[in-house]
């Protein structure tokens, strides 16, 4: 199970195993296993940390693998698998979370702060304003003159 | 005896931090001199007095004292002695020790080689900087003692945590600490700098080299830790977005925008509000990551730390000085107007708009983080954010960050005319989308992340590279390769940082783009193929090391009939922590790692094995050890060796 990387003193979880998808999941059909791995990728294992099931060698997340695989079989898409499985774990297996409710606020933070930032520096430039008019063609060539010689 | 005196140290060294926290302080409010000096000599004792206790805590995970409760929890005498040593730092009260040695160590850094500040200033710096060492040496021996002893010693330690035994992690914590601390010194000098009312180019020209050098340190742990997680963890990722991480990152994020942010008001006096707000975010996100990380109210029940009474005193810690600097900046920012005025189109805007992108990076880190947290709280939703979210969220503001940079690089101060800037850069810019046209075409087919890597990448290294080259001037290519060679190392630390960072964004897009993973069962003597390579399962032994059981495979690689290596992966078992833990065998290259992962034994004798072409996975940590490169770089130039070196008397205040 891969835990904590930083201050890895917190450490605490068993060891780095790491077993994740072993070769018996694994489907024949090449297609049909590359959207269970990205599937996959987007679903968190319920007893681990912050760890996709795709990563996980925790029991649970091979039955959850083994779950996804079997709803790609019998013929669901993605979306349908992911909303079958949210049914039964709840919001919590999604890594990726929905833009739906509360969760629009997240999504937003990063573009709209950034909007805000824009704004305000804008403004403070605007407010302030160039310290001086540009140079009238006549300084300009009688800077370049002094310049020059 | 000599763990008594520890513990003795870490107290009278809290009797110091108080008197460094009042008098010098007092001082600089009445001008008195002599209560200003008592700063000097109390940061330089503070200092003596936690490197002994550090020394003695030291001592007793060499010694194997399991009298003592930390050792005789972290330790085992059958450890090698490398781990013996990191398994001070290997646990929250040592590492905590560490932080504040540290803390100390730059407080006596600012008495030592602050001569030629300003007596109140420094006196100020100080005073702030004892003020923080009281909070954690309060912490520490209110709720986490390095020096309790046990009444009933066993005969032997609980041993380290296994994953911590390497040597990249053993070096990883001492990095982080330096850079988390080394934000302090700017934070101390944000908050004097605020109580003075004055901020001018020779604060920055302190504040910036001390802030250039926490970054390096964070730039070189971070790497460490990533580094680690990539050879240790067993499938060869190399960055997680957890939350103890994203707490290392968003520090590294703010400091990387206060170095910046800094140049401004050194050259040209502008941006000094930002600048200091910039320098107490930086700061307080090292404390709100420290926060995260202790206290284990984000990383959930698995943590270590989990334990409410230290998360409630570092929230404490967190609000004091976060709030209070915050409080103070609202009350004074207003007097510290900038003098130098600049256009729309210019350097300093350039900056501003590096800082936006980097600061909105960092928050939006932190609100993911958060997230969970807060949904719950809130509005009673139980969820998670994930990879997914955040590689979604962050990558398009450093996407936007790469592509402004080598613009913002040329362009000059004041005032610039968008044209010529754009004309400097053209060559560039078709140059890089050439490069990601070609990647495009050769690797039809796959992700578009790889070719608009390999873009950025180009289009910021050179970049970079041409920025050094217009600083030459014009004439000969000879005269402008000697003047190369004289151009100040400030300007060679900056093109190879932003170097680094173009080497770093094309790595990550190609090791994520391009992998090839291979997951099969393979008796012994048995062999496949991955990608142009053949793979061997030569063996397989199980044998005792040291302190651990191991499963080791030989895997012999070859290509086209010829060898390329022999690897062992191994699967290792710590008895004493009762832990499992997995050493991928990587063959380094240039231009990808060979990555073999042994598994389980399956039933009829034959052995699961993952295997996996990483391609350009050094070029992560490359990139990244560039970045510290630059930084040292420019840390070396000669205007801060005069500016530190020069030990000018102190100027005495007029009054």
């Amino acid at each position: 199970m891969r835990c904590a990387i930083l201050p890895a003193l917190l450490l605490l979880l068993a060891g780095g195993a790491a077993h994740a998808v072993q070769p018996d999941e694994v489907l024949p059909d090449a297609g049909l296993e590359a959207r269970a791995r990205t599937l996959s990728a987007d679903l968190r294992c319920l007893v681990c940390r912050n760890e996709s099931i795709d990563d996980s060698d925790a029991d649970l997340a091979r039955d959850l693998r083994l779950l996804v695989r079997e709803r790609l079989l019998a013929g669901d898409s993605d979306a349908q698998v992911i909303s079958y499985i949210v049914a039964r774990y709840g919001e919590y297996v999604l890594l990726r979370p929905t833009t739906g409710g509360s969760n629009l606020i997240l999504w937003l933070a990063g573009p709209g702060l950034l909007l805000a930032g824009l704004g305000v520096a804008l403004a403070t430039l605007r407010r302030r304003g160039p310290e001086a008019a540009p140079l009238s063609d006549a300084d300009q060539a009688r800077l370049d003159e002094i310049l020059r010689s | 005896m000599i763990v008594e005196l520890g513990h003795f140290a870490l107290v009278l060294a809290l009797a110091v931090a108080l008197v460094q926290m009042v008098l010098p302080m007092w001082g600089a409010a009445r001008g008195h001199a002599g209560l200003m000096a008592v700063g000097d000599a109390a940061a330089g004792v503070q200092f003596l007095l936690l490197a002994t206790a550090f020394a003695v805590l030291t001592q007793a995970f060499v010694g194997s004292d399991f009298s003592l409760a930390l050792v005789s929890a972290n330790s085992h005498t059958d450890k090698p002695l490398i781990y013996k040593i990191s398994g001070v730092w290997g646990n929250h009260e040592g590492s905590l020790l560490l932080w504040t040695m540290i803390l100390a160590l730059f407080g006596a850094c600012a008495a030592w080689f602050g001569g030629n500040l300003p007596a109140p200033l420094r006196a100020r710096v100080l005073s702030v900087q004892g003020a923080i060492g009281v909070a954690f040496l309060l912490f520490m021996l209110l709720t986490s003692n390095p020096f309790l002893r046990l009444a009933d010693p066993p005969m032997n330690g609980a041993d380290l945590n296994p994953l911590l035994q390497d040597p990249g992690l053993a070096f990883h914590p001492p990095f982080l600490y330096l850079g988390y601390v080394g934000l302090s010194m700017s934070f101390s000098f944000a908050v004097a700098a605020l109580i003075e009312g004055r901020v001018d180019a020779t604060w920055a020209r302190w504040v910036r080299p001390w802030t250039l050098a926490a970054w390096v340190f964070l730039t070189i742990g971070i790497a460490l830790g990533s580094w680690w997680a990539y050879y240790e963890l067993g499938w060869g990722g190399f960055w997680f977005w957890d939350p103890v991480e994203n707490a290392s990152l968003m520090p590294w994020l703010f400091a990387a925008a206060l170095v910046h942010s800094a140049i401004v008001v050194e050259k040209r006096e502008s941006l000094k509000a930002w600048t200091i707000l910039l320098a107490i975010l930086a700061f307080g996100f090292s404390l709100i990551g420290t926060f995260i990380v202790r206290s284990g109210v984000i990383t959930s029940v698995h943590a270590f730390a989990n334990d409410p009474e230290r998360g409630v005193f570092i929230l404490l810690i967190l609000a004091v000085f976060l709030g209070g600097a915050l409080v103070l900046f609202a009350m004074r920012a207003g007097s510290l107007e900038g003098k130098g005025a600049f256009a729309m189109v210019s350097r300093e805007s350039a900056l501003v708009a590096n800082n936006l992108l980097l600061a909105v990076s960092a928050l939006v880190v932190f609100i993911g983080t958060i997230w969970p947290l807060l949904a719950e709280m809130v509005w009673g939703r139980v969820l998670s954010v994930g990879p997914p979210f955040f590689n979604a969220a962050f990558t398009p503001f450093f996407v936007g960050l790469a592509v402004i940079l080598p613009v913002g690089a040329m362009l000059p101060w004041k005032r610039a005319e968008i044209g010529r800037g754009l004309r400097q850069v053209r060559l560039i810019a078709m140059l890089a989308f050439a490069v990601g046209a070609l990647v495009f075409a050769v690797q039809t087919g796959r992700s578009a992340l790889g070719p608009i890597g390999a873009a950025l990448g180009v289009w910021v290294v050179v970049g970079a590279l041409a920025d050094l080259w217009l600083r030459t001037g014009r004439g000969a290519v000879a005269g402008r390769l000697v003047r190369l060679g004289r151009l100040p190392r400030a300007d060679w630390g900056k093109a190879t940082a932003h170097a680094g960072l173009g080497v770093t964004v094309f790595a990550v897009a190609a090791i994520t783009a391009w992998v090839t993973e291979d997951i099969r069962v393979v008796p012994v003597g048995g062999a496949y193929d991955l990608g142009p390579y053949r793979v061997t399962l030569a063996g397989v032994e199980e044998t005792r090391v040291d302190n651990y059981q191991t499963t080791r495979a030989t895997m012999v690689v070859t290509r086209a009939g010829r060898e390329v290596a022999v690897l062992y992966p191994e699967k290792r078992f710590y008895p004493v922590a009762e832990m499992p833990t997995t050493e991928a065998a990587i063959d380094l290259g240039v231009m990808r790692d060979l990555y073999l992962v042994i598994g389980d034994r399956q039933d009829d004798g034959s052995w699961a094995v993952r295997s996996y072409i990483k391609p350009f996975a050094n070029w992560i940590w490359g990139g990244a050890l560039l970045m510290a490169l630059g930084g040292t770089l420019s840390l070396s130039d000669r205007r801060y060796r005069i500016a530190a070196g020069a030990r000018k008397p102190a100027l005495q205040p007029a009054e």
